[in-house]
């Protein structure tokens, strides 16, 4: 057996419920507990004093064993408790019981650019992130041209970051971070950023660190990256641990019970409680399976206990390949004047046009000065689009070997031969037809008359 | 420690587990993240001024004006004295070391919770935040330095071989503004009421530091009421205003029992500063 670079057990981290909206204490409140504290026992009626602070695990009784040189994959639902667990194996937060060995120097990319500083350049921005991520000043001037490249910015680097897009900053953030080398990095999600190219690069370049056996911690919602990069993968869930085992295997259960469980939120905030959200097709039969060029229906259930006027949801449809499309109330401007009481809000999306795959529905909702999150974007549905190669107008002979990593959104389109003759191809709607008939069934939206 | 490092022997482990209570402070680690701690003070430095007009011209305008002020209200109008020296030379080099305390006291303590999102997803020493506050304040201490020197040459005081003594006061006015840095930044953390009491603590600290008057007269007002003149070094910025106006100038006597008092009043509030932070640091992350 190997040498283990981290060893938990029965990690566990507590929170103070309630603390996340007063985070702090007054000196006032502190002065006036201690004052009243000896007056609390005399109240009459009162035996047990204050009532106790309600807590939340946020982890607990974790344990688990990462060799040298292993690539572990970390998933789970947003809230499981996956960030908390690369806080504590970081050190940026302690844990409230058990313990974390690390044999190593530790990395962690929690967020790409933190300390970064907009009056400053390129240049002086590498240097200080690059100390603050934990590398010497030497290690840096060593890599600066590499990372320099990585970012292409070459010619940027003089430039005040405030002045750069928020593609190159990312870009130049993340090439500081994935330049970091340490023999254990803790990577939360850092993937998130950049255009689809970059965010290729970044796999890449994490693919290369993978191999180059250094160990991985790598949390991520990408369960296509997890199983390229990792070779395991652990599954927290409500904090504990839900699977532990070959990354293929463990994405499969965990996609799976994304599909079955029923989403729940609440935002005792602004009062707000999402009771669940449903998919329906087109005949309104509740479903996690759809045809090919079928409607999906997102239907929201939601409580208000107070009207929430004005705010703005979005529903974003994701494959592993990345988003496919959206539902936007901050683009299309089509909002509810306010949510009260019990409700449903519902969105219909028309004729999918994906590819037999497994998709996630996330969804958003912010306040009316667009900024304010009520519901931070998060997984809420997941369905699978069933269907075979004919379905799509599709004959290709390797089309179950290639649809899995295909992208998934499929426009009607048509090849033009050099001899002339004209090859549509577009998504059927819903039933499988004769393949004699293929090409007059309706295609996705309208288009128009098939030349042939 | 780099992975590169052909002297590193085997990687170190780290044991990660609840802690309750004091802790040891860990200077070593703290050594190993100064490249940090200068970055950050760097940091601070080079924007501190940026897109302002006047520049650097700031870190000697403000003790400067000052000193006009001072000279035409306490120097003239109500003549609080000032040992024999000129007063605007007088003013003006207790505003200097009381400049660089009172700015360095003000950033420090309010450090940790302007640097949130550092602590929040990055892990290092926390105690690296406060000292690069501190630091970051030398820079306009050295420029203002330079300004004193021409005033000096103006009123034709030369500085003796006292001088040498210089960089220990220097040390002694950033120890101690860190030392008080330290209790307020990690108080801050939990109560922000600091951010109330900082500018009003400093206002009032500016009072009772002899920046203004000499130190005799209080030491004088002291002695009637048959108290020793150490006492008044309980205030560190006594020591370090009258140990700087001693040292540069070199015309009034050797303050030792106010330096004195001073050092061991500094080291006292470093040393309780430090751990109080390191007990406290474990909880940052959370709370901030």
């Amino acid at each position: 057996m190997s040498r283990l670079a981290i060893r938990v057990k029965d990690l566990g981290k507590q929170y103070t419920l309630g603390r996340s909206r007063a985070s702090y204490r007054t000196l006032r409140e502190t002065l006036m507990e201690a004052v009243a504290r000896p007056f609390e026992r005399v109240k009459i009626g009162r035996s047990g004093g204050r009532p106790p602070a309600e807590t939340i695990w946020a982890l607990r009784d974790v344990s688990f064993e990462v060799g040298d040189g292993e690539a572990v994959g970390v998933i789970g639902r947003n809230g499981a408790g996956k960030s908390t667990l690369l806080k504590i194996l970081s050190r940026i937060t302690m844990p409230t019981q058990g313990r974390a060995e690390i044999h190593g120097r530790v990395g962690s990319l929690l967020e790409v650019g933190t300390g970064f500083h907009p009056e400053l350049t390129g240049r002086e921005n590498t240097y200080l992130n690059g100390a603050i991520l934990g590398m010497r000043n030497r290690e840096i001037d060593k890599r600066f041209d590499d990372i320099v490249q990585f970012a292409e910015l070459e010619k940027f680097v003089d430039t005040p970051v405030k002045h750069y897009s928020s593609g190159m900053y990312m870009r130049l953030a993340f090439a500081v971070a994935a330049h970091l080398e340490t023999e254990i990095l803790l990577i939360d999600e850092v993937l998130a950023v950049g255009d689809l190219a970059f965010q290729k690069r970044c796999l890449g370049k994490m693919e290369e660190v993978a191999a180059a056996g250094r160990t991985v911690l790598f949390v991520s919602h990408n369960m296509t990256a997890v199983s390229a990069l990792c070779g395991r993968a652990i599954w927290i869930e409500s904090g504990s641990l839900g699977a532990d085992g070959p990354a293929d295997e463990v994405t499969g259960l965990y996609l799976q019970a994304l599909a079955s469980g029923e989403f729940q939120f609440v935002n005792a905030e602004h009062g707000l409680k999402i009771e669940s959200v449903t998919l329906r097709n087109g005949a309104g039969e509740r479903t996690q399976f759809f045809n090919p060029g079928d409607d999906l229906c997102v239907q929201i259930a939601f409580e208000a206990e107070k009207p929430l006027p004005g705010v703005y949801v979005r529903l974003l449809i994701e494959s592993l390949q990345g988003s496919c499309f959206s539902a936007n109330m901050l683009l299309d401007g089509q909002r509810p004047d306010a949510l009260e009481g019990k409700g449903v809000l519902a969105c219909k999306f028309k004729s999918l046009p994906l590819l037999p795959q497994s998709y996630t529905v996330k969804m958003a909702v912010v306040g009316p000065d667009a900024r304010e999150p009520i519901v931070r974007v998060q997984e809420v549905a997941s369905f699978t689009v069933n269907g075979q190669a004919e379905d799509y107008g599709f004959s290709g002979e390797f089309f179950h070997r290639f649809v899995a990593h295909a992208t998934s959104v499929v426009v009607p389109y048509e090849w033009i031969m050099p001899d002339g003759t004209v090859k549509p191809v577009f998504v059927r709607d819903g039933v499988s037809v004769p393949p004699d008939e293929r090409g007059s069934a309706l295609g996705v939206g309208a288009p128009g008359e098939v030349k042939r | 420690m780099s992975a590169t490092h052909p002297a590193e022997p085997v990687s170190p482990m780290v044991v990660i587990r609840p802690t309750k209570g004091w802790a040891a402070l860990r200077l070593n680690e703290v050594w190993e993240y100064r490249e940090l701690l200068f970055f950050l003070a760097w940091r601070d430095v080079k924007i501190r001024y940026k897109q302002t007009a006047l520049g650097a011209a700031w870190a000697v305008l403000q003790p400067l004006l000052t000193m006009v002020v001072f000279t035409i209200f306490f120097g003239n109008l109500a003549k609080v004295g000032s040992d024999g020296l000129p007063y605007p030379i007088f003013s003006y080099t207790g505003l200097l070391p009381w400049t660089l305390f009172a700015q360095a006291l003000t950033l420090s303590s309010a450090s940790l919770v302007t640097s949130s999102n550092l602590i929040k997803k990055v892990y290092f020493p926390r105690i690296v935040i406060p000292m690069a506050a501190v630091l970051s304040g030398v820079i306009d201490f050295g420029v203002s330095m330079v300004a004193l020197l021409g005033l000096m040459a103006y009123y034709k005081i030369w500085p003796s071989f006292l001088v040498i003594w210089i960089p220990a006061i220097f040390l002694l006015a950033l120890a101690a503004s860190l030392g008080a840095g330290l209790w307020l930044a990690t108080l801050n953390v939990e109560y922000r009421d600091v951010r109330y009491v900082v500018p009003f603590l400093v206002q009032i600290w500016l009072f009772v530091t002899p920046v203004i008057y000499p130190a005799s007269r209080v030491t004088a007002k002291l002695a009637e009421h048959g108290l020793p003149g150490w006492i008044y070094g309980l205030n560190p910025m006594a020591g370090v205003v009258e140990g700087f106006r001693w040292a540069l100038l070199g015309r009034t006597p050797f303050p030792a029992q106010l330096l004195a008092t001073s050092v061991v009043v500094t080291l006292v509030l470093l040393v309780t500063g430090s751990f109080y932070l390191r007990r406290m640091e474990a909880t940052f992350a959370d709370i901030v």
